[in-house]
């Protein structure tokens, strides 16, 4: 007897015209722009900082790498789980759109897909990409692709 | 019946920084990290230029003792529009003399967050955070990060190619632990003053 593969779920965003998908385990809440604080850094896929739940989050403008181009006006930031090699942290991607819960089944990336394509999903008639939070955002090489979210989010110099 | 006892609150770890901008940008350092605050003019007389070198932020040095301090170009440094800069820091325990636009004010941070790792460039040299201050999220800097042992290298071959300085026990002019004693207190602005005291309590390290 085969096993069917198990519903995975998903949120869906949508940068500009386009609908990208990333595990719903990455995601910690969708929330509304808030300041963005800029200072000067060399790293160039990270816009500045906001303040969420009394930690300072890092926001990501991945529309330049998967659309080619910035965002110019966004709705919302989705807050999710960054996995490094020593720890999870909070990353904030602006999207343009209102993001949604679904399930569906993942076909896994293939060794032609791009890094940051952790897989494919239909809905609606679309096929969407999924997402790989670790290779689609800047952080220290190499990073893990999944990890167990166990770790405690964020990490203070001192407190 | 006894009352259970009175949870004990843990005494918060605060540290006195110095919030300055550099071409508008704000930033902070721990006062603790900071010997001396001059007015460039009171500089002038003691900086010596130095022969054009690679390290484009250094274009002044200033003889202390058996040592060369380094005078920075916080702009440059940052990668920041050019900025008219009316303070120095002379940053404790390093060679290097920071040039700043103005002092903001003094403060207390309480709690020191360390740089996200998306941030994973030079600009992991120069921070040893973040904080928020008054709901501003403001970079504290590495005294240290302004000049890596290859640029003071790369600065001392160009200064005097027969001198080698280590770098080390630098921190021969101190005062006191008070950055701002013995400087050109006149210099500073209002906001200094007014509001705020720089204790000699050490920073958290």
């Amino acid at each position: 007897m085969t096993s069917m593969p198990e519903s995975e779920s998903f949120v869906l965003l949508r940068l500009s015209e386009r609908r990208f998908a990333v595990a719903a385990s990455d995601i910690a809440e969708l929330v509304a722009p808030s300041r963005v604080f800029r200072f000067p850094h060399q790293t160039k896929e990270v816009e500045g900082v906001v303040v969420r739940r009394g930690r300072i989050v890092p926001v990501i403008d991945v529309a330049a790498r998967l659309l080619g181009r910035r965002l110019t006006a966004r709705r919302f930031y989705l807050i999710a789980q960054r996995r490094y090699t020593t720890g999870t942290e909070w990353i904030a991607l602006p999207v343009t759109g209102d993001c949604e819960l679904i399930f569906a089944d993942m076909i896994p990336a293939s060794e032609a897909d791009l890094p940051h394509v952790a897989g494919w999903l239909s809905h609606d008639g679309d096929v969407i990409e999924v997402l790989n939070l670790n290779a689609l955002t800047p952080g220290p090489n190499p990073a893990p692709l999944r990890a167990p979210a166990t770790e405690a989010p964020q990490q203070e110099a001192f407190s | 019946m006894r009352l259970p006892a009175p949870a004990k609150t843990l005494p918060v770890r605060s540290e006195q920084i110095i919030l300055f901008r550099i071409s508008g940008a704000l930033f902070a350092v721990s006062s603790a990290s900071v010997q001396e605050v001059r007015s460039v003019d009171t500089l002038a007389g003691s900086a010596r230029e130095i022969p054009p070198s690679e390290i484009r932020k250094v274009r002044h040095m200033v003889q202390r003792g058996e040592h060369n301090l380094y005078v920075v170009n916080g702009a440059l440094h940052f990668n920041l529009p050019t900025s008219h800069a009316a303070l120095v820091f002379v940053l404790r325990r390093t060679r290097t003399a920071l040039l700043v636009d103005g002092i903001e004010k003094m403060t207390t941070m309480t709690r020191l967050q360390a740089l996200p790792q998306a941030f994973c460039n030079e600009e992991r040299g120069w921070y040893r955070g973040l904080t928020a201050i008054d709901q501003i999220v403001v970079p504290v800097v590495k005294p240290e990060g302004f000049l890596t042992p290859d640029e003071l290298f790369a600065l001392d071959s160009v200064v005097d190619p027969a001198l080698t300085p280590t770098g080390d026990d630098v921190d021969h002019t101190s005062v006191s632990g008070n950055p701002v004693a013995g400087a050109a207190i006149s210099e500073l602005p209002s906001a200094f003053s007014n509001d705020n005291t720089l204790d000699s309590a050490g920073p958290i390290q």
